[in-house]
């Protein structure tokens, strides 16, 4: 009989969810059918080669090759951001051309432009987007605020589900504002006074919160139909998805999007008690989050963009008290379970590459954007599969002989005895199309394994 | 009692820094003192960020603490304080771009390096570039972007400054998440820094301080 999830090691929950990986389904849930028996076969040769360099076990065939871009794809196949995020046919269009055009062992799915018209209809203030405070040809761009104020931390850790639905929610979608009104549903017990608790939603500002949110779900719905239809015709083609969801390191949260850069750092010293408290409230949960990912879809992989942590950003003190400790629970939490984390050490984390390698091996893989690589190879990659470090300047203004150049060096530098993945190293826009594809080849001509 | 708001602040002491400000207004003091003070010890903040000694989070730090005081003194303040400059500088976030973390960031670290700084905010028209340098008569701007989608706003900006018959008289430096030396070059500029440093590094170098 098949061991019980619960019985499993984390050495073969991982196993378990590399196979499931291994083995797509449609949406019926019966055996995906693959467009060939090349592409079939090209597909599972992708996820081994990419398994083999996280786990670091043994060597690969080759050094494996992402291409993790931002918006680049609209771009290359020649329409705007707007379009993209407007109407979800031109957007599958323009990442299927550049999924097939570039063929990367793995692509991070077409999910960047998401829905423009779920965002006008929840009035989202947290970022602009195009054609909604930046210009159609842009990028979408984070309203960075104090979206939770300074006395609000005894609110969030008391209950972080109610102060999300009643207070952070409300001020980032301005059409959620009838959550204001709602009680704390953990109220609703028994007979006697439970109907009170219902006496909100009788009321205009609430229910036009719920007709905004029919909507917006209707409209969820819509798009990740034109989603789930890209990966499964994407995945038939022989490239797989890296990416099963995202989670967050607990420091990132308050500083990205609740207190904010400016509000975070104050709180560091003037209330740094409440802050600690706060981030171990939410580490459970940004676990949850995560294992939650990997199991829905399948796939070990869970993405963490890293921010607040870098070089600069905080003092090395700074970061082994506020920053580390959380996000490590996150990860061995998340490892715990399975899951791979797949954090994005966006910026320079030259720095921190000592502190972090406290990690088990064969159980993360790291997006190394401009950190020193050969240190990142001789700390965190002892431990850690490492991809990334290919320059958007680079990818821009270079030659294809000079990305060539950068890659071979990258391969030699850090390939040898696996766990490494040529990669570029952060999320761009803009590209020559012929340095990313002399990117791709560089992988395939300098990174056999012999 | 002077060297005490100087330390206590350039050390991050809120509480002290507030106690001792309160009881040098209430002793009849200058407020002109208090802020030149106040001033100096935000110069060794930025000294200390400068050595690899302060963060960030401490920067931003002694600004909340400078506002508490500027915000304590200001009612008592006869007339705005004339500080002599090194040299004035046009500062931004490019068009299409609204980060502006490092930008301000560069802002602080110019101002407490004696610099007057024309901080043009975020997503910045080439166009207002020019006005605000034919309008200051600054000769330096900088020029901030964190995205890839920078590099061709930044390259207009310069485009636009040298359309105006002013790009010899201003020199042109850039910075931000994923600039470099090729991108300078791309644009036009004349320097990149690297860092908040290397910006101030930069300007003193070219007003010849």
């Amino acid at each position: 009989m098949e061991k019980q999830w619960e019985e499993m090691s984390s050495d073969e929950k991982q196993e378990e969810l590399f196979a499931k990986w291994l083995s797509p389904k449609d949406p019926e849930g019966k055996d995906l059918k693959f467009q060939s028996p090349q592409a079939e076969k090209a597909f599972k040769e992708r996820i081994t080669r990419i398994k083999d360099a996280i786990q670091m076990k043994k060597l690969p065939d080759r050094v494996p090759v992402f291409v993790a871009p931002s918006f680049f794809p609209v771009y290359y196949a020649g329409i705007t951001p707007q379009e993209s995020m407007y109407d979800y046919e031109k957007c599958n269009m323009a990442f299927k051309k550049f999924v097939t055009d570039f063929e990367p062992d793995g692509h991070l799915g077409a999910y960047v432009p998401g829905p423009g018209k779920l965002f006008e209809i929840l009035d989202y203030k947290l970022y602009s987007w195009p054609g909604h405070g930046v210009a159609p040809e842009q990028s979408y761009q984070a309203n960075e605020g104090e979206y939770m104020t300074a006395d609000e931390y005894d609110a969030l850790i008391d209950d972080p589900s109610n102060y999300f639905s009643s207070t952070y929610l409300p001020r980032v979608f301005g059409a959620l504002e009838g959550f204001k009104m709602l009680p704390a549903l953990t109220g609703i017990l028994e007979m006697y006074g439970v109907a009170l608790n219902f006496i909100p939603f009788g009321l205009p500002p609430v229910q036009a919160t719920y007709k905004a949110l029919f909507e917006a779900g209707a409209e969820a719905l819509k798009w990740i139909g034109a989603m789930g239809a890209w990966n499964g015709e994407i995945t038939a083609a022989g490239f797989p998805l890296i990416v099963a969801g995202f989670t967050k390191a607990p420091f990132d949260v308050v500083g990205d999007t609740l207190r904010g850069t400016r509000g975070i750092m104050v709180d560091m010293y003037r209330q740094p008690d409440k802050l600690l408290e706060a981030m171990d409230r939410l580490t459970p949960l940004m676990i949850k989050m995560g294992v939650g990912a990997a199991q829905v879809n399948g796939n070990p992989l869970v993405f963490m963009p890293l921010h607040k942590g870098a070089d600069g950003f905080l003092s090395d003190e700074q970061f082994k008290k506020f920053y580390w400790p959380t996000f490590r629970k996150v990860m061995m939490g998340l490892i715990a379970e399975g899951v791979v984390p797949m954090p994005a050490a966006e910026g320079h984390w030259t720095t921190r590459l000592e502190v972090v390698q406290d990690l088990p091996k064969g159980k993360t893989l790291w997006m190394i954007d401009q950190s020193d690589m050969v240190k990142a190879k001789k700390t965190l990659g002892k431990v850690a599969c490492l991809f990334g470090n290919v320059p958007s300047d680079l990818l821009v203004v270079g030659t294809p002989q000079q990305v060539k150049d950068y890659v071979k060096n990258l391969i030699d530098t850090c390939a040898k005895g696996g766990g490494f993945i040529v990669s570029n190293g952060a999320f761009f826009d803009q590209a020559k199309a012929e340095n990313v594809h002399a990117m791709v080849d560089a992988a395939r001509e300098y990174g056999v394994y012999k | 009692m002077a060297g005490d708001l100087v330390n206590k602040l350039a050390d991050l002491k809120e509480q002290e820094v507030i106690k001792i400000v309160k009881d040098r207004l209430s002793a009849g003091e200058e407020p002109l003192k208090i802020l030149d003070d106040a001033r100096k010890a935000m110069g060794v903040v930025g000294k200390r960020f400068a050595d690899g000694q302060y963060f960030i989070p401490d920067l931003v730090y002694s600004g909340e603490i400078l506002k508490a005081v500027t915000e304590m003194v200001k009612p008592k303040l006869a007339k705005a304080a004339e500080t002599k400059r090194l040299g004035k500088v046009v500062l931004g976030t490019v068009a299409g771009d609204i980060h502006d973390i490092g930008k301000d960031i560069v802002v602080f670290m110019l101002d407490v390096n004696g610099f007057e700084v024309f901080d043009l905010g975020v997503d910045v028209p080439a166009q207002k570039f020019v006005d605000k340098i034919k309008e200051s008569g600054a000769p330096i701007v900088g020029l901030s972007g964190f995205l890839t989608l920078a590099f061709d706003s930044m390259k207009q900006t310069v485009q636009a400054i040298k359309d105006a018959g002013l790009r010899d008289k201003v020199k042109v430096m850039i910075g931000g998440g994923q600039m470099s030396d090729e991108i300078k070059k791309y644009t036009g500029a004349d320097a990149y820094g690297k860092d908040a440093m290397a910006g101030v590094t930069l300007a003193k170098k070219w007003v010849g301080a």
